[in-house]
């Protein structure tokens, strides 16, 4: 999370310009919207959010909750991604459904990916439109096994999958499959192959959200976030007028903007990493127990009428 | 193992030796083959690892959750 301030124009009277762009606003102490208008990306805070978040729909996504992670900072990382479902639940803009970019699991065991499941169950949602991709920690194991009996129905054999919902096109990525030595996610050729046949029938005008759990710009090679492939995959999507592109992983949020296409990654449920090469390597912070929950966040993304791209949120989990 | 670094990333060994890894960092790691011909379970932290290098060679390896840390262990 940051405080950051990006520039300044609002319009006051509903929090959208429906003119066309949605400007920057500012970052504010519990959350950033981040608005997105023909591949412009922007921002306004929480409490403006409300107003913007009037879209025709809306979903959220959640990152790395790492069910099975016990140690410093946090030893209860099941009751933090309870209270992230429980954020989630208290939305005022209810979303359609709900996007989980990987890391479910600490250590792939189906208890820990059952643990997930039982609170999506008691959601104040529709906990029957989760939509996963598996990290890395979802599949060392047993290569996904486990993960792919749980979460992969109605995906492509090793997990892939695309929908559309209201007009806008899901696509959603694995990048944690046949990892190499010092290398980095990898999307692979039949993936790769996978994709173009699903993007090609597609409109330019058609609003495309991808989401995979690395990121898919080098955001990091020496920590390996990136994804070695992900310019074949970036390349098919350039034609399109908005891409929206959301990642876990890195349990922070950051964003990159190229051309239409914009880059998110998320804050985890579980626990905080360093920034880029600010500490020897990546891995927990020792954050202190006070300042946890304030380092762990949700994102709601918002789809606004006409505006053809999503207004975008990250919020704490309390 | 240690804040994902593998030390040493290299070692020379004689054939028949028992190479025991230790991880010292807050998650777990694992000690698996370049060519997954061997690979440890998830490593917890302070656990440990053993494995008999029985025949002379290179034996790459990295890290399945971490790929970027790689080493090698050199059997004579």
């Amino acid at each position: 999370m940051s405080n950051n301030v990006l520039s300044e124009e609002l319009d006051h009277g509903d929090g959208v310009d429906r003119r066309g762009f949605l400007k920057c606003m500012a970052w504010a102490g519990t959350g950033v919207v981040w608005t997105l208008s023909a591949g412009i990306l922007s921002s306004c805070n929480l409490s403006q959010a409300s107003n913007a978040s009037r879209g025709d729909f809306s979903f959220v996504q959640v990152s790395d909750s790492h069910i099975g992670f016990k140690n410093v900072p946090n030893m209860d990382v099941t009751s933090t991604f309870q209270k992230a479902i429980d954020r989630v639940g208290a939305l005022a803009n209810r979303p359609s459904f709900i996007l989980h970019t990987g890391d479910v699991s600490h250590t792939s065991m189906p208890a820990q990916y059952d643990a997930v499941d039982q609170i999506f169950k008691g959601a104040k949602f529709n906990q029957d439109q989760v939509y996963y991709v598996p990290g890395e920690h979802d599949t060392f194991v047993d290569n996904g096994k486990a993960y792919l009996e749980r979460f992969g129905q109605g995906s492509i054999t090793s997990g892939w999958r695309s929908f559309d919902f209201k007009g806008v096109h899901f696509v959603g990525l694995v990048n944690v499959w046949n990892l190499k030595a010092g290398g980095f996610g990898v999307l692979g050729d039949d993936q790769l192959a996978w994709l173009k046949k699903d993007l090609d029938g597609l409109s330019a005008s058609t609003p495309v959200v991808v989401y995979a759990h690395v990121p898919l710009w080098a955001l990091y090679p020496t920590w390996g976030w990136g994804t070695t492939d992900a310019e074949q995959a970036l390349s098919m999507m350039r034609r399109f007028g908005s891409v929206t592109v959301l990642n876990g992983h890195i349990h922070q949020v950051l964003q990159k903007v190229e051309g239409n296409v914009t880059f998110h990654t998320a804050a985890s449920t579980a626990y905080p990493q360093p920034a880029p090469g600010e500490a020897p390597a990546p891995g927990p912070l020792r954050v202190v127990p006070d300042q946890l929950v304030s380092s762990l966040g949700i994102r709601q993304i918002t789809f606004v009428q006409n505006a053809g791209a999503p207004v975008i949120v990250d919020a704490q989990i309390a | 193992m240690e804040n994902f670094n593998i030390v040493p990333a290299t070692i020379t060994v004689a054939a028949g030796t028992t190479v025991v890894w230790t991880n010292h960092d807050d998650v777990e790691h694992t000690v698996t083959a370049s060519d997954n011909s061997f690979s440890s379970p998830a490593i917890q932290t302070d656990g440990q690892f053993a494995y008999t290098f029985s025949t002379p060679g290179t034996y790459s390896y990295f890290c399945a959750i971490h790929p970027f840390m790689t080493a090698k262990v050199i059997v004579q």
